[in-house]
């Protein structure tokens, strides 16, 4: 049984002055995104017919290792703001909300790290793992 | 989670069937939910083949009939049956409309008509509307200002500055667009829905107004605002042909724009 009044319930906690940020980089990043994956997607296409010299000579151009680390930031950055609304969106459980948002928030900082490390380590040479 | 499937007291199980009426020529088949709070039982699809040519135009003429002449335990609302006041707004064959301004001449040979989605039912068609009607007097629906009324004469607007308020004034507050939103199902309690949205931007939008920033802060919130995901069932459904999509979207550039 609860008592709060209607008013009271829609009031709620007020307004968190938030929100436009979160609205303004998803947006940019996916516009972002467009053009960065068709060029991924040619990327991956030449990477069939490469060895790897020639990949790392490629990619250690800043030109072309410059736009695959972009691919990889935005990407994951994009990821990360959308899986957070999935989370705000379906999972009511506070402690379990907190929890999947900390997960997919560290989750995706540290996949895309690993993958910039991966990038590095090629192109400066560490040869094959 | 998110429910989405209905908790086992609201499951909806099949109920009465009513014999057909006698030397009728045109048949419409009638599925109605019913649901009494009442008796403890679980809502049920009751049918009323009903004769056409005694029914009148509309899917509210039809209702009428059933409570008049077959069923009157029958609870639904209604006021002005003309589409101004919103009272009749339940979901026909799966879409959420005005059943005073839905015509018989659009329907199959069957009809099913729920109460609006996702809110509490009190009895038949009858929806619970407190939550919705209290987040509209949230967002302070009146015109603020501190410049006072002119003593001699109303406060002035240019036609192209009430031209912004076509489309938002008319909405009518009868909760199709709002019922039909996911992100409302999932989270109304905090999300305020296209409507109120809609209504909310009504004041934005108007000249006349001198307290836009304080709106546009009250409204900067990830649940209160951003729960919208231009899914755009409301815009598909609004009975007056609105647009709360649009209104909402003009909310998101607006809160952009002053911070860019």
């Amino acid at each position: 049984m609860a008592f709060r009044t209607p008013i009271g319930r829609a009031r709620g906690w007020g307004a968190a002055h938030a929100g436009v940020g979160h609205w303004w980089v998803q947006r940019l990043t996916a516009v972002a995104l467009l053009p960065l994956t068709l060029w991924f997607l040619w990327f991956l296409a030449h990477l069939l017919e490469a060895d790897h010299q020639s990949l790392r000579a490629w990619l250690a151009s800043p030109w072309q290792g410059g736009l695959l680390l972009a691919y990889l930031m935005t990407a994951g950055y994009h990821a990360a703001l959308g899986l957070q609304v999935v989370i705000e969106d379906y999972v009511h459980h506070p402690a379990l909300r907190l929890g999947a948002l900390v997960a997919v928030k560290l989750g995706l900082v540290f996949l895309t790290l690993v993958a910039a490390v991966a990038l590095i380590r090629i192109v400066a040479g560490g040869g094959a793992p | 989670m998110v429910q989405f499937t209905l908790p086992p007291g609201s499951k909806v199980e099949p109920g009465k069937t009513w014999p057909r009426p006698e030397g009728a020529e045109e048949i419409l088949t009638v599925r109605l939910y019913r649901f009494d709070p009442e008796s403890g039982a679980n809502p049920r699809l009751d049918v009323f083949p009903v004769d056409r040519r005694r029914c009148g135009k509309m899917v509210l003429d039809v209702l009428f009939h059933i409570k008049n002449e077959i069923d009157t335990s029958l609870a639904f609302r209604r006021s002005c049956r003309e589409g101004v006041c919103g009272s009749c707004a339940m979901n026909i064959d799966g879409r959420n409309t005005l059943a005073c301004i839905k015509p018989l001449a659009e329907l199959d040979d069957t009809v099913t008509i729920y109460p609006l989605p996702h809110l509490p039912v009190v009895k038949d068609l009858v929806v619970d509307m407190t939550h919705f009607y209290a987040q509209y007097a949230s967002i302070q629906p009146w015109l603020k200002a501190v410049t006072p009324e002119p003593a001699d004469r109303e406060r002035l607007q240019s036609p192209e500055e009430r031209e912004r308020l076509d489309g938002l004034y008319d909405c009518i507050l009868c909760a199709c667009c709002s019922t039909a939103c996911p992100s409302y199902w999932w989270n109304g309690d905090r999300y305020l829905g296209p409507a109120v949205l809609l209504q909310a931007y009504r004041w934005i939008a108007d000249s006349r107004d001198e307290a836009t920033g304080e709106r546009l802060d009250d409204l900067e919130d990830p649940f209160k605002l951003y729960r919208c995901h231009t899914i755009m069932n409301c815009t598909d459904t609004c009975p007056k042909g609105l647009n709360p999509a649009r209104a909402i979207a003009e909310i998101k550039r607006l809160l952009a724009e002053r911070t860019l």
